[in-house]
């Protein structure tokens, strides 16, 4: 399959109170047609601020995109000035973004149709009762019933999953070739949640469009992602085939996640390990590996040098870790 | 203005340094120039209000009538008013009315207002729509309106304006409080309280009061502002502070009567009210953005 | 949103009561003879005590307090609002004589406000931190200071006197002689502005930065709108919700500086009617200019808050 977007060497950094944070540290990565990917990591990773990269939404004072390449459709999207007509035209047509936060996603004083079709008219040229019509056919699409009649209801009326199955309808809405979706079911329950990354998933199928999933749960990734990027302190740490990444963990941070997380068919009297110690201050950061105060595994290499580079540890499976971990290493029975 | 812009920072710094309370507020407050200045500012005023006698270079009420209106001259800087008083020492003693009453006032009205807003509040219901609607009412009419009434039916004079202005600034006081007491008031550790035995008397100053301070400071320092450019439009229509003494606004109107044979006779004075009350704005918005940034909405 | 209504209008209405009641009664607590109200000073002065306990009966002033105030309500609630002593004149006249005037020129001053103070206040949230945020604020925070009547005075001095574009006084009604009349209310209607304008544009600017922030600003350039829609369509839909309620206490703020600018424009309006009236100890207009003044305040804040429901679609569809 062919590759849609690929990113080189992303760097972006805020400028805090307390100093220089580079949120993103030199990270590449790439997504083909019709997949769905993962990037997993924990709060303040990266994971996020990545995303927003790619599509310049970074904000300017604090926050700038300090250098890299996304090339997507043969340009290099980071070359458009931020707010030009080149990168609006992909904004919300050819890459649309679905946010964390559907409580407060949505613009209050504006009826979801309104919000639907706003895009719709932009990108798609349709007039105003074209647009309607399809944004409702989308909202049913997106399993929200009466459709009809709700489309001209505001967001206050909606619950959160609801108005998450807008936002999703929103991403949708101009046929992107890739929704990225930044913790699309973090802020809504278990039940909700599994229901709407299935619905992604058909609606990923169904429109062939890739998606990128963004999240902290592995669970999440475990269920609906074909490649996962593991993410620490603003650099991807693990890349590879979801299955093997959780059959055959390679870097110290996955490892500590996979302990983390309770298996439905793990041993019951198995306990939950937690990585010790706390995560990194992205503060004046040492150039050696930043897992290196949590990390169980390491050696006198890993205190030496600078941050490992990303090397293949099996077949499309790369790890940066000098540690060189093995199956056995882990307790894992051999395949 | 870029993409994103302004959105919260708060999910992309890690683990931030813990920065004592005091600190941050004397970073923030001290931050912004335009707030060091105001604090200059109202320094040189209480400055000059306490020093005034040194610092003005004739006495205020002396009289010269060979050199009425005259223009800025060495002998005069700001000119000489239709009496021949010298300008400059008028302003400079001016500021003794200005800053007494701005803080008077203030402090009455202030006084007053919590205590019905906290009967307001704590109490609820009847008592509160009663206190409420009362505040709603003295708010329909326009403060100068008010206070120019009972000024002028209680004489004028400074103490009169005090109570005139002291009875006007209320409201805002009273609102502030009840919505204060409102909020608190349905906090778990209020009724963790009672179940204490606390009695009303002790929740409305232990637990309340120390609450309301921010808002309340920012609000009082806000209507000193207020209460100079009222005192200065009650002397300026001829209630208020009575001659011969010097008080902003009365020059103001009598510059007005003399506008063309001595324009510096009414600007002088007007600038200085303008440099004192936006003195106070721009403390009261520093210390509304360094006690509580949230409050931007609504004070 | 029907609920609201009924609410507010119940409270507009006992805050009405609460105005005449406070009108009544300072008017007749303050110190002086309550007679005054309906017979001049000299009149007063005048009088055997015979002739003045005549006057007491005749105005029922002998009454109890709460009678009175009974018996006034009625009156004002039939339209009367009593007689100006010093003028000879019934109250009626000389505020339906002035109440236009000052209506003329609080609301231009209104308009006028809204249509100057809200896009200084956006462009200085949209270009926070640059000249224009610096220079915006630098007006709108020096609006807030500046002194009504001073800004009158200094405004007949540039462009009464100096420049000699405007005439410094005088009233003509716009029925009489349209240019005429906007030319002499031109200077009134900016000094009257100046206030309500920077207010506005001080409330805008804060609330267009509280807005910017948000997500849903962040959803809005996600989907590829340029800065204008962002702008326009999405976030001063949202921060024009709080700068209604400071339009409305505006009205009150823009009354009270009618009352000085009329002053020194020389325009007879209810600001210089109550002056004029309080100086010359003529109660009964003061008492009226009053009344009416905080019934006009309270109703249009009532309107006011009805389209801010109106307006909020979180509360319209509640």
């Amino acid at each position: 399959m062919a590759v849609l977007l690929e990113v080189k060497n992303l760097e972006t950094h805020f400028k805090t109170e307390a100093g220089l944070v580079k949120a993103v540290d030199g990270i590449s990565y790439h997504i083909h047609e019709h997949e769905i990917v993962g990037v997993v990591g924990e709060s303040g990773c990266g994971k996020s601020v990545s995303q927003l990269s790619i599509l310049q939404l970074i904000p300017s004072p604090p926050g700038k995109i300090a250098g890299g390449e996304v090339w997507f459709e043969g340009n290099d999207l980071l070359r458009y000035p931020a707010n030009g007509s080149k990168m609006r035209d992909i904004r919300g047509s050819k890459i649309s973004m679905i946010f964390q936060e559907p409580m407060t996603s949505l613009n209050p004083v504006m009826s979801i149709n309104q919000q639907l079709s706003e895009a719709m008219q932009l990108h798609l040229g349709l007039n105003k009762a074209d647009a309607r019509k399809r944004a409702i056919e989308l909202l049913k699409l997106v399993g929200i019933p009466a459709a009809e009649s709700r489309v001209d209801d505001y967001p206050h009326q909606f619950s959160g999953g609801m108005r998450q199955r807008v936002m999703i309808a929103m991403g949708l809405s101009c046929n992107p070739r890739l929704i990225i979706a930044d913790e699309p079911t973090t802020a809504l329950d278990v039940t909700t949640q599994a229901v709407l990354l299935k619905l992604m998933k058909d609606m990923v199928d169904r429109f062939n469009t890739s998606l990128v999933l963004v999240t902290h749960n592995l669970g999440v990734v475990a269920r609906y992602a074909q490649r996962i990027y593991v993410m620490y302190a603003g650099r991807i740490v693990e890349s590879g085939t979801t299955e093997d990444i959780f059959a055959h963990p390679r870097h110290p941070y996955t490892v500590g996640l996979l302990k983390c997380v309770p298996r439905l068919d793990g041993d019951r009297n198995k306990k939950l390990v937690p990585i010790t110690g706390l995560p990194p201050n992205l503060v004046g950061m040492p150039p050696n590996c930043a897992f290196l105060p949590r990390c169980p595994y390491r050696i006198e290499q890993c205190r030496k040098e600078p941050w490992p580079p990303l090397t293949a540890v099996r077949k499309d499976h790369e790890a940066a870790c000098f540690v060189h971990l093995e199956d056995k290493d882990l307790g894992i029975n051999a395949e | 203005m870029a993409a994103g812009n302004g959105i919260a920072m708060e999910r992309f710094e890690e683990a931030p340094q813990r920065v004592s309370g005091v600190r941050r507020f004397i970073r923030v407050f001290m931050g912004r120039k335009i707030v060091m200045f105001g604090i200059v500012v109202i320094g040189l005023l209480v400055f000059t209000a306490i020093f005034a006698p040194w610092l003005a270079p004739y006495p205020p009420n002396e009289t010269s009538l060979r050199n009425t209106l005259a223009g800025p001259s060495s002998a005069h800087l700001l000119g000489t008013d239709s009496l021949g008083r010298d300008t400059l020492s008028r302003i400079i003693y001016g500021s003794r009315p200005g800053l007494v009453i701005g803080l008077i006032a203030v402090s009455i009205a202030a006084f007053i207002g919590m205590t019905f807003g906290l009967l307001a509040g704590f109490y609820g219901r009847m008592i509160s729509a009663v206190i409420m609607r009362s505040m709603d009412a003295v708010m329909s009419v326009p403060m100068i309106l008010l206070a120019v009434t009972i000024a002028a039916l209680l004489g004028g004079g400074l103490k009169n304006v005090l109570m005139a202005l002291g009875i006007a600034l209320i409201p805002p006081y009273a609102r502030l409080m009840c919505s204060q007491v409102l909020t608190v008031k349905q906090n778990d550790y209020i009724t963790a309280s009672r179940a204490g035995g606390a009695t009303n008397l002790r929740i409305m100053l232990a637990h309340i009061l120390p609450n309301c301070f921010p808002p309340l400071i920012v609000l009082m320092t806000m209507q000193i502002g207020t209460a100079i450019l009222s005192e200065a439009s009650l002397s300026f229509l001829g209630i208020g502070i009575k001659p011969p003494d010097a008080a902003w606004g009365s020059m103001v109107s009598e510059g007005y009567q003399n506008m063309l044979r001595a324009p510096v006779l009414s600007i002088a004075p007007g600038v200085a009210i303008m440099l004192v009350v936006f003195a106070f704005n721009m403390v009261g918005d520093g210390l509304r953005d360094a006690l509580d940034p949230k409050l931007r909405g609504t004070l | 949103m029907k609920e609201l209504i009924v609410r507010r209008f119940i409270q507009s209405v006992m805050v009405v009561f609460l105005v005449t009641i406070m009108v009544f009664f300072v008017m007749r607590s303050l110190p002086g003879d309550p007679v005054l109200v309906y017979v001049s000073q000299n009149e007063v002065n005048a009088a055997s005590p015979e002739q003045i306990a005549k006057i007491r009966h005749e105005f029922g002033l002998d009454k109890p307090v709460i009678v009175q105030y009974v018996n006034w309500l009625g009156d004002i609630c039939r339209g009367d609002l009593g007689r100006s002593v010093i003028k000879r004149t019934s109250v009626n006249q000389e505020i339906g004589r002035a109440l236009p005037r000052t209506i003329y020129l609080g609301s231009a001053a209104f308009v006028l406000s809204i249509i100057l103070g809200i896009p200084l206040g956006i462009v200085a949230a949209i270009r926070r931190g640059k000249w224009e945020d610096t220079l915006c604020t630098l007006v709108a925070n020096l609006g807030v200071t500046a002194p009504v009547f001073w800004v009158g005075i200094i405004l007949i001095l540039i462009f009464g006197y100096y420049l000699r574009w405007l005439p410094i006084q005088g009233w003509v009604s716009p029925g009489e002689n349209l240019g005429d009349s906007l030319r002499h209310i031109l200077m009134p209607v900016l000094c009257l502005t100046v206030y309500p304008m920077a207010a506005i544009a001080r409330q805008t600017r804060s609330a267009m930065l509280e807005v910017i922030r948000q997500d849903y600003i962040r959803t809005a350039w996600a989907k590829g709108l340029a800065e204008r829609q962002v702008i326009t369509k999405h976030a001063v839909r949202n921060a024009i919700i709080p700068v209604i309620t400071l339009i409305g206490m505006n009205i009150r703020q823009i009354f009270g500086g009618a009352v000085l600018t009329e002053t020194v424009f020389s325009i007879y309006g209810m600001g210089k009617l109550s002056v004029d009236a309080l100086f010359s100890s003529d109660y009964a207009i003061v008492q009226g200019v009053i009344l009416v003044v905080g019934v006009v305040v309270v109703l249009s804040n009532l309107v006011v808050d009805l389209s801010y429901g109106w307006i909020d679609p979180r509360i319209r569809y509640d």
